[in-house]
């Protein structure tokens, strides 16, 4: 019995690690968002919760919680309470294969970021769920226009997260660390750790596949100026606007946690995931994770910014930039990248 | 109600599908609507078909009550929340009828005063319609922007008469009060700064590649179809007709000063698109700007109170007066019976004209289409149900 409970609890220990993390994320970025849109709007936000504000996501999180829980009576109920779940467990289950220094990853498996694409496909799977059984027109629209949204820009993503594997030779985020492990010149961005001429040649390859990954990250994670899903002008609020309370707290939480899916994603295929950027120094287990949640901050932070700057596109632009933009400019990446590796 | 059409659609197996146009109600609680609109939108996916403002939600039976006040002056607080976002605009288009009825002149003092109030109202209105424009687009920032600037235009309007939205300042041959000294300098210090925002704003909006591709060549607005449904203001000017009240039917001391009437050349796209109506409104900004210098710098001395007549009652008669508010040709039809009490009012709104050829020209466009059309319009729901 004991050999069984003993491994079994460790895995759950092990689980609840990336939750723990994800709630302490999210109370921070939420902080950190609503601060940089307020200075970026010229205003303070939150001044009276604790020291200018900081204890005001716990507030907002407590009145989440507190909130009637409302259920439209025309709404397909069964789905209706399972979207949030499903839109959490897709952003959740990514953890898993997510590495957050060397010496912790959920699930050290060989197809890391196979994984990865296929459980944040399921983010679609909840959002087309709640958006239909809210029972509403404008969920309804918010909710095709995700996944509209989120399979096109997982298109180009998946290129070049490909173009990527061809580079390190393996989908396991770890490996893909490690190969760009020796400081700042050999992270992929910057050509990774090649000679000299192959490392020349990659750069401008690897810069158009960042951008395109971000871009299309962003998309995915349906944040302005791709928030159409909830585009507040157009669709009220979108596929959650029948949804209070927890549910829609749930809702908010998956929005964050894939913020930073993505970014830990670009972090991983360019930026040297774990790895210090000075080389040896400053390196270690938990020098690993602070350089990687550093890193991961940059890009939220970035993330953002450009939400509080930008306006929104349109359905077809959207459409209109993953297909004949950022598809074929992906697949010409991979096929150079191929070429460069192979030469 | 309109009719949704239903149509029969065969798959590739073969099966036949009923499809069927749904009918979607755009307000009157909906953020991108301005008020209290209702439009009904029949929608084919994200197409729409049709397009049906239902209007009526803030009707106050502002003209009716007219017939009931004791006297002229009282109608002006109701004429206040007509377009409540330029409020200043609409007592002004009240006066100077109610001043042509009574065929009294008054002085040159108040004439340049409300010319600046008028314009900084101007200002203030398109500020907001510019601000609320980029929401529209889904760009919240630039509409902070704008409320921190319009908010030392209201600080100027509390401090010459201590209101903030609804002014009651101008009276039937003079004002209410007269500036206070230290309106002159922060009025001149507003005009230098606001001139460095405008370009600020240019850059993060108004040439903003998105904000562009979302409007450019988007609700093109003809200038037949324009003028056909009775269009005015910067709706007018944004498809290239050069029209002005200001300058073509001049009222008070507009002749006495110079400035450019701004109109859409299509720059980005065509012309009467979106993109061109928001050019105008922010190109008329600082034109307002010249207007308000220009009054400033020929300001005379006097007194602003000494025309207002004790008792009004104006001889049998009718006038029309029409000026250029921030929205279009705002104009006050005034009978008078002869006794104290207006016999009737009617307020030409041009909110209302403007919002009537919505239906025309997003036929067709997509759901995203039809908020930055309608948020083009820049109606306000308090002018156009009355």
């Amino acid at each position: 019995m004991e050999q069984y409970l003993i491994p079994i609890l460790t895995n759950i220990l092990l689980a609840l690690v990336p939750l723990v993390f994800v709630l302490v994320y999210a109370l921070v970025t939420i902080y950190v968002e609503m601060k940089m849109a307020a200075h970026i709007q010229n205003r303070l936000a939150y001044m009276r919760t604790g020291w200018h504000g900081v204890l005001q996501p716990i507030a907002d999180m407590l009145k989440l919680l507190q909130k009637e829980d409302t259920i439209p009576t025309v709404a397909n109920k069964g789905l209706f309470i399972l979207a949030p779940y499903v839109v959490f467990t897709g952003t959740y289950a990514a953890f898993a294969v997510i590495p957050f220094s060397s010496a912790y990853v959920g699930s050290n498996i060989d197809l890391g970021a196979f994984y990865l694409l296929g459980v944040s496909a399921l983010v679609v799977v909840g959002i087309l769920m709640g958006g239909w059984a809210a029972n509403s027109k404008w969920t309804l629209y918010g909710g095709v226009r995700s996944a509209a949204q989120v399979i096109s820009y997982e298109i180009p993503s998946a290129f070049v997260i490909l173009a990527v594997v061809m580079v390190t030779g393996s989908m396991n985020f770890s490996v893909i660390s490690k190969f760009q492990e020796g400081g700042i010149q050999n992270w992929l961005i910057l050509g990774g750790a090649f000679p000299l001429a192959k490392k020349l040649a990659l750069i401008p390859f690897m810069l158009i596949m960042f951008l395109i990954y971000y871009v299309s990250s962003m998309a995915e994670s349906n944040r302005n100026p791709f928030d159409l899903p909830e585009a507040e002008s157009e669709l009220v609020q979108g596929y959650n606007t029948e949804y209070s309370g927890m549910k829609f707290a749930m809702f908010y939480l998956a929005e964050y946690a894939n913020l930073f899916i993505v970014s830990a994603v670009v972090t991983f295929l360019f930026f040297g995931g774990w790895t210090s950027p000075l080389g040896a120094m400053a390196s270690g287990p938990w020098w690993d994770a602070f350089w990687f949640v550093t890193k991961c901050m940059v890009f939220v932070v970035l993330n953002i910014w450009l939400r509080w700057t930008l306006p929104r596109f349109r359905v077809d632009q959207l459409m209109y930039m993953s297909w004949k933009v950022l598809t074929p400019f992906a697949i010409a990446c991979v096929l150079a990248v191929g070429l460069i590796l192979v030469w | 109600m309109t009719e949704s059409t239903t149509t029969q659609t065969t798959t590739s197996s073969g099966r036949t599908l009923r499809t069927e146009e749904m009918i979607i109600n755009m307000g009157p609680q909906h953020p991108a609507t301005h008020g209290v609109l209702r439009l009904e939108l029949v929608v084919d996916g994200e197409i729409v078909q049709e397009v049906i403002p239902h209007i009526g939600y803030l009707h106050r039976c502002f003209e009716k009550h007219c017939e009931h006040m004791t006297n002229y002056q009282q109608v002006i607080p109701y004429v206040d929340r007509m377009d409540y976002c330029a409020a200043m605009n609409n007592e002004f288009a009240y006066v100077v009828a109610a001043e042509r009825l009574l065929k009294i002149e008054v002085p040159e003092r108040v004439q340049y005063i409300r010319v600046i109030m008028a314009e900084l109202n101007r200002i203030a209105s398109h500020l907001i319609a510019v601000g609320t424009y980029g929401i529209d687009i889904g760009a919240f920032t630039p509409f902070l922007y704008c409320f921190i600037d319009r908010e030392m235009i209201l600080d100027l309007f509390e401090m010459t008469c201590g209101a903030r939205l609804l002014y009651n300042y101008m009276w039937i041959g003079g004002l209410s009060h007269d500036l206070p000294p230290e309106f002159i300098p922060k009025a001149k210090e507003f005009c230098r700064y606001y001139k460095k925002r405008i370009e600020e704003f240019n850059n993060l909006l108004t040439f903003n590649e998105i904000f562009v591709k979302r409007t450019a060549s988007v609700g093109v607005l003809p200038k037949d179809v324009a003028t056909n449904y009775g269009c005015t203001g910067p709706m007018l000017r944004g498809s290239g007709v050069d029209w002005d009240l200001r300058r073509d039917d001049p009222y008070s001391v507009y002749n006495k000063i110079e400035w450019d009437v701004c109109v859409g050349k299509g720059e980005v796209g065509t012309v009467g698109d979106c993109w061109d109506r928001h050019i105008v409104r922010m190109r008329e900004m600082e034109q307002s700007l010249r207007i308000i210098e220009q009054a400033i710098a020929q300001l005379p001395e006097g007194n602003v109170q000494a025309a207002i007549p004790k008792r009004i009652r104006p001889n049998p008669g009718e006038v029309y007066a029409r000026t250029e508010s921030p929205r279009g040709e705002l104009g006050f039809y005034i009978v008078s019976d002869g006794t104290a009490t207006p016999y009737r009012v009617k307020g030409r709104a041009p909110a209302f004209s403007n919002l009537s050829v919505i239906g025309e020209i997003s036929r067709g466009a997509m759901i995203a289409d039809m908020i930055a059309i309608a948020g083009s319009t820049d109606i306000v729901l308090g002018e156009v149900d009355r």
